[in-house]
């Protein structure tokens, strides 16, 4: 039994299996009927994601950011392609890899870039860090760290505006990985059953930590494949292409404000670099992630909007910008003092904080 | 003051809050149509529709998040967990997820949610549905715990617990639903929480009591040739400090009294709170009368002989004033 396992080496060194390889890009997608002013919007957010990230990034090998950070790089078009297509007052729940939409929703990048690092002025007083990020004012009601569990929040979310009768319609984002939590199919179930003004949005970047999510899932679109279990329609969509998820989105969204309930939409996307800050991601095909490279979702809409004859000048200036923006938001964050010991016993219950307890 | 049973009494409290506040929703499994397996949502559904009161699956962990994403966005959701056992497979929702919100959104967000369960032994329901397990939420801050000791305070703690902006834990021990008692109703009938109630004064032992527990207490203080102060804490998180050390410090014996394993169990708080602040002044050690460390046993015999029961308490208190050292528990082989 064990000599035949090792007959496949790719049960040992996940790096030596087949490469699972994108989809080609559509140029077909380039005549979809967006606004140009909306892509070019979305091209500046996608950047700003980018580069934000990138800076977070470089801060951490500086030893500023502490503890652990989950980047967002190569996924940055579902971020934006959901955010372009919600109102304001729409809530988006997240996870513990939540840069992305957390700055898409419309957050100060200073405030986050200080919440990275720990600072008074971050958006949560430097007590959330990376992996919480929240900022309710622009609806975005959270970063979860544990697996599943927004998505049952979401849920309360989506049935309080259905019975306040505000149309704000919930979008849930998470991992391929997280469909194997029992929380991801009874947040499904519940949705579907109670008509719930939801949109769950899988981020499949074909990875949960480390391992393969083939390997874990017995069936190969890990939402998609399952959706019908719930009586939901099978939406999977190339998760690198920010039109055909802005479409998609505008779709899933209207469709929750009519009142005709949850959507399960299944974005098929990447991560450039590890899990986490402390993985190097080794276990991936190089193969595959030089395709995946090769289909940055960023470079294809630059050459996207090229061809829709947006001057290049026009998008250097805009990745410019956005440059002097970040920069300008790291030095924000670096000059701002850390929280005193005050901060420590605040926000716990809603009538005060430890000492509330007599 | 009208006379009903615990879990009427639980019924109008929730329908009182349910009237003067549109944004209370009601959800669990069986509390609509069936008014609850406890029928302590009878009546419910039909005053209240539907839309405000609804049958779920059984999904605890997606319904007790839903509770803390409605109770973020406006709603003030009071739901049922039929037995605490069940709150294990969505545990997450209340310890890291609910009452971490407020927290996490740099206090601009409450999470005002009332989570009821029914706990504890005495009705034959054996090793899985018969614990009390309030030691899983103690810890946790951002949660409030609470416990109903019978019809009298169950409507006025509970109407408390709904209006609270926190995430409430609300235990009701299941063995009390059917016991009925005089109950004060109204707007101003609310017990605040974090407020321990004396139940009787006396000179000789404070006796510190929660849920299930307060009953024996006063059971055995009436039986009592010495004098009990009897203090039922009602809130768990956070207890009422302030009223046990004033207590004590006038009587200067301790003894708590409670229905949960002996390692571990929330009389260990008090006692060490007591100990440390009153060092000095007590003139027994601190007794703490306890289940023993063993599951809750199914047969008749043995879970009465499992349960604090007020023989048993007096008995042990009794030793504690007369010899003024701590008895052994009686699986030690102390009086019983
Ligand atoms: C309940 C739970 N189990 C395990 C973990 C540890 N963990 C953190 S991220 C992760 C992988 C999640 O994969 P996926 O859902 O695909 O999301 P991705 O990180 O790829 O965005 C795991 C197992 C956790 N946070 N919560
Ligand atoms: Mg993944």
């Amino acid at each position: 039994m064990s000599t035949e396992m090792r007959a496949d080496p790719g049960l040992y060194d996940y790096a030596l299996r087949p490469p699972r390889l994108p989809d080609p890009p559509k140029p077909e997608n380039d005549h979809l009927p967006i606004d140009i002013e909306v892509r070019v919007g979305m091209y500046e957010m996608q950047q700003l994601i980018r580069q934000t990230e990138k800076r977070a990034h470089d801060l951490f090998l500086q030893n500023l950011v502490k503890g652990t950070t989950h980047l967002s790089l190569g996924m940055e078009a579902i971020a934006t392609g959901f955010a372009r297509a919600m109102r304001p007052d729409d809530y988006t729940f997240a996870t513990y890899r939540g840069h992305a939409h957390t700055i898409a929703r419309g957050a100060d990048i200073k405030k986050v870039l200080a919440e990275l690092l720990g600072r008074e002025t971050g958006l949560l007083k430097g007590k959330g860090g990376s992996m919480h990020l929240t900022d309710v004012e622009h609806g975005m009601m959270g970063s979860y760290a544990i697996i599943g569990a927004h998505l049952c929040i979401a849920n309360g979310a989506a049935w309080s505006s259905q019975m306040r009768g505000t149309g704000q319609v919930t979008v849930c984002f998470f991992g391929d990985g997280t469909t194997n939590i029992g929380a991801f199919h009874e947040a499904v179930n519940f949705a579907a059953l109670w008509k719930l003004p939801v949109v769950f949005v899988c981020e499949n970047n074909l990875y949960m930590e480390y391992t393969p999510i083939d390997l874990v899932t017995p069936v190969e679109h890990p939402a998609a494949d399952r959706a019908s279990a719930y009586g939901l329609e099978a939406v999977l969509i190339d998760g690198n292409d920010a039109d055909e998820v802005y479409v998609t989105a505008e779709e899933a969204i209207s469709r929750a404000r009519r009142g005709e309930g949850p959507t399960l939409v299944e974005a098929v996307t990447y991560r450039q670099g590890g899990h986490s800050r402390a993985d190097p991601g080794k276990y991936r095909p190089s193969e595959e992630l030089q395709a995946w490279l090769d289909k940055d979702p960023i470079k294809l809409y630059h050459q996207r909007l090229l061809r829709l004859g947006v001057p290049e000048s026009r998008l250097t200036e805009i990745a410019q910008d956005v440059a002097r923006r970040v920069d300008e938001a790291t030095e924000f964050a670096k000059a701002s003092p850390r929280p005193g010991p005050e901060h420590l016993l605040t926000d716990v219950w809603a009538d005060g904080g430890s000492e509330w307890r007599n | 003051m009208p006379r009903m049973r615990m879990n009427q009494a639980i019924a109008q409290a929730i329908a009182d809050e349910m009237r003067s506040d549109p944004t209370v929703v009601v959800f669990g499994e069986d509390v609509a149509e069936a008014g609850g397996p406890f029928k302590t949502t009878d009546g419910l559904l039909i005053e209240f529709g539907p839309n405000r009161v609804r049958d779920t699956p059984i999904s605890e962990m997606g319904f007790l998040g839903a509770a803390v994403g409605a109770a973020a966005t406006g709603l003030r959701p009071v739901v049922e967990i039929m037995f605490i056992e069940f709150l294990g497979v969505a545990l997450d929702q209340l310890v890291t997820q609910g009452s971490k919100f407020r927290y996490l959104s740099a206090g601009k967000v409450t999470v005002p949610m009332t989570i009821r369960a029914s706990v504890g032994a005495g009705l034959g329901f054996a090793a899985q549905h018969s614990q009390t397990l309030e030691s899983w939420m103690l810890a946790s801050p951002g949660l409030k715990v609470a416990s109903a000791s019978g019809a009298e305070n169950a409507y006025g703690l509970l109407r408390s617990a709904i209006q609270d902006e926190d995430p409430v834990v609300f235990l009701e021990p299941r063995r009390l639903y059917a016991v009925r008692g005089d109950v004060k109703v109204g707007s101003n009938a609310a017990i605040p929480l974090g407020q321990a109630r004396i139940v009787r004064s006396g000179e000789d032992v404070t006796i510190v009591a929660f849920g299930s527990t307060v009953r024996v207490a006063v059971d055995a203080a009436e039986q009592a040739e010495f004098s009990a102060e009897i203090i039922d804490l009602q809130t768990l998180v956070p207890w009422d400090r302030q009223a046990v050390l004033e207590s004590v410090a006038r009587t200067k014996r301790l003894v708590i009294v409670e229905e949960n394993p002996y390692s571990f169990g929330w009389g260990t708080e008090i006692a060490t709170k007591v100990a440390s602040e009153l060092f000095g002044d007590l003139e027994a050690p601190v007794l703490r009368v306890t289940t023993p460390d063993v599951p809750v046993p199914f047969g008749k015999a043995l879970e009465e002989r499992f349960l604090p029961s007020t023989s048993y308490l007096l008995a042990q208190t009794r030793y504690l004033l007369e010899t003024g050292t701590l008895p052994r528990p009686w699986w030690e082989g102390g009086p019983t």
